[in-house]
């Protein structure tokens, strides 16, 4: 660390307050006492789906399509994820079994 | 722009009513253990994820030469992942707190929508809310926000042993990478994938449970930050996505806002008190007869 203890400390501390921001700041500008905007209220009762959807695109980002495995061990552990959960519908399952799949694929095969 | 009140009794259902029920009820266990045995089935992927991930992260500060007790301490603090490996680097680089604060903001913006989200579900919990807003990261709002939480159940304690199983698991696994440092031989290559399966699973539960609408609000979250992506490549991709979003949501306000045409459904007096802000009154009256059919 080339910083010292105090200006490492100071760094996290910024980070902290700059996080918790993001996550607060919602609930101070639209306190519970207080009814929300019904914009606002709309917005919270779609964003939840279309935030899921971020996330797995989130999650997906760093997928090399255009270069060495071209994204093939994601598509197919994903394939298996859909057809497990449209199959039994149980979570664990499906979870465990698309992250098996990912990690014969990536350590065996690509 | 929405200042009638008429819609205020269509929200109180969907939340309000469980707290009194829970506590009503012939419990045969009390509300925090119902709420732990209904809570952590739904962490255990995490708890893989989490312990695996954290210790990556807790190892990557070994190599560099941070005591286990840096990425402990940043882990309990910071609690949001993506946040914590970029830190490492600002604190390898130049003293900076001013745009280590910036970043943070960047990274972090899509808090932001999960916030707007849990306004509602998080209201009336008491000491327990301000924990549930710190302490919740990507896979803790993805959980809360979808969970069909069982009937009798605290919604309150379930919120709060989700968000706590998952935060130590996090805080568990850092420390521990960090105390091991770079010792660990098994091959872990693409056990990260468990995040991305959660997600997708939550996802797909989303989507099987929901009707137009709420697949509607899915396929926008997909093609918005799709598109995005794309455009921006993926270190840049998330603010353009979130207010790609806002905008379409903004946009498809009319067809998608079904608490308005709930309430005008009920009443058709109550259709045009609804109205008195940005829409046609036929609009509200097409949008309340779809609904009925749907």
């Amino acid at each position: 660390m080339t910083m010292t203890i105090w200006q490492g400390v100071l760094t996290v501390v910024a980070v902290v307050i700059g996080t918790m921001l993001t996550r607060f700041l919602p609930f101070i500008v639209f306190p519970e006492s207080k009814q929300p905007p019904r914009l606002v209220e709309y917005l919270g009762s779609v964003l939840p789906y279309a935030m899921t959807g971020l996330l797995v695109v989130y999650s997906l980002r760093n997928t090399p399509i255009l270069t060495g495995s071209h994204g093939v061990p994601e598509l197919i552990a994903c394939a298996t994820i859909v057809l497990l959960h449209c199959w039994k519908r149980n979570m664990l399952l499906s979870i465990a079994g698309g992250t098996i799949v990912y990690m014969l694929l990536v350590q065996l095969v690509f | 722009m929405a200042t009638t009140t008429a819609s205020v009794p269509t929200e109180a259902p969907a939340y309000d009513n469980q707290d009194s029920t829970g506590t009503s009820q012939p419990a045969a266990q009390s509300p925090r253990i119902a709420a732990l045995k209904a809570a952590f089935p739904l962490t255990v992927p995490i708890c893989m994820g989490f312990l695996f991930l954290g210790a990556s992260y807790g190892m990557l500060m070994g190599t560099k030469g941070f005591s286990f007790v840096w990425p402990m301490c940043m882990s309990a603090f910071i609690f949001a992942g993506s946040m914590e490996f970029v830190t490492v680097n600002l604190l390898l680089s130049a003293f900076n707190p001013i745009a280590a604060f910036l970043l943070a903001l960047m990274v972090n913006a899509r808090h932001l929508f999960y916030g707007l989200s849990m306004l509602g579900p998080f209201k009336g919990l008491g000491w327990k809310r301000p924990y549930l807003i710190f302490g919740m990261c990507d896979e803790t709002f993805a959980i809360n926000s979808s969970a069909r939480i069982p009937h009798g159940v605290d919604r309150g304690w379930f919120y709060l042993w989700v968000t706590l199983f998952n935060q130590s698991y996090w805080v568990i696994g850092a420390t521990i990478g960090g105390l091991i440092g770079s010792h660990l031989d098994f091959n872990t290559d693409g056990l990260e994938f468990v995040l991305t399966a959660l997600f997708l699973v939550i996802f797909l539960d989303q989507w099987l449970g929901g009707k137009h609408r709420e697949r509607l609000s899915a396929v926008i979250g997909v093609l918005a930050s799709l598109a995005c992506l794309v455009l921006f490549g993926a270190d840049d991709f998330m603010i353009p996505s979130l207010i790609a979003m806002l905008v379409l949501f903004m946009v498809l306000r009319p067809y998608l806002d079904t608490l308005k045409s709930d309430a005008a459904a009920g009443d058709d007096t109550a259709a045009n008190v609804c109205n008195n802000d940005d829409r046609p009154v036929a609009t509200a009256a097409a949008d309340a007869k779809e609904e009925r059919q749907s």
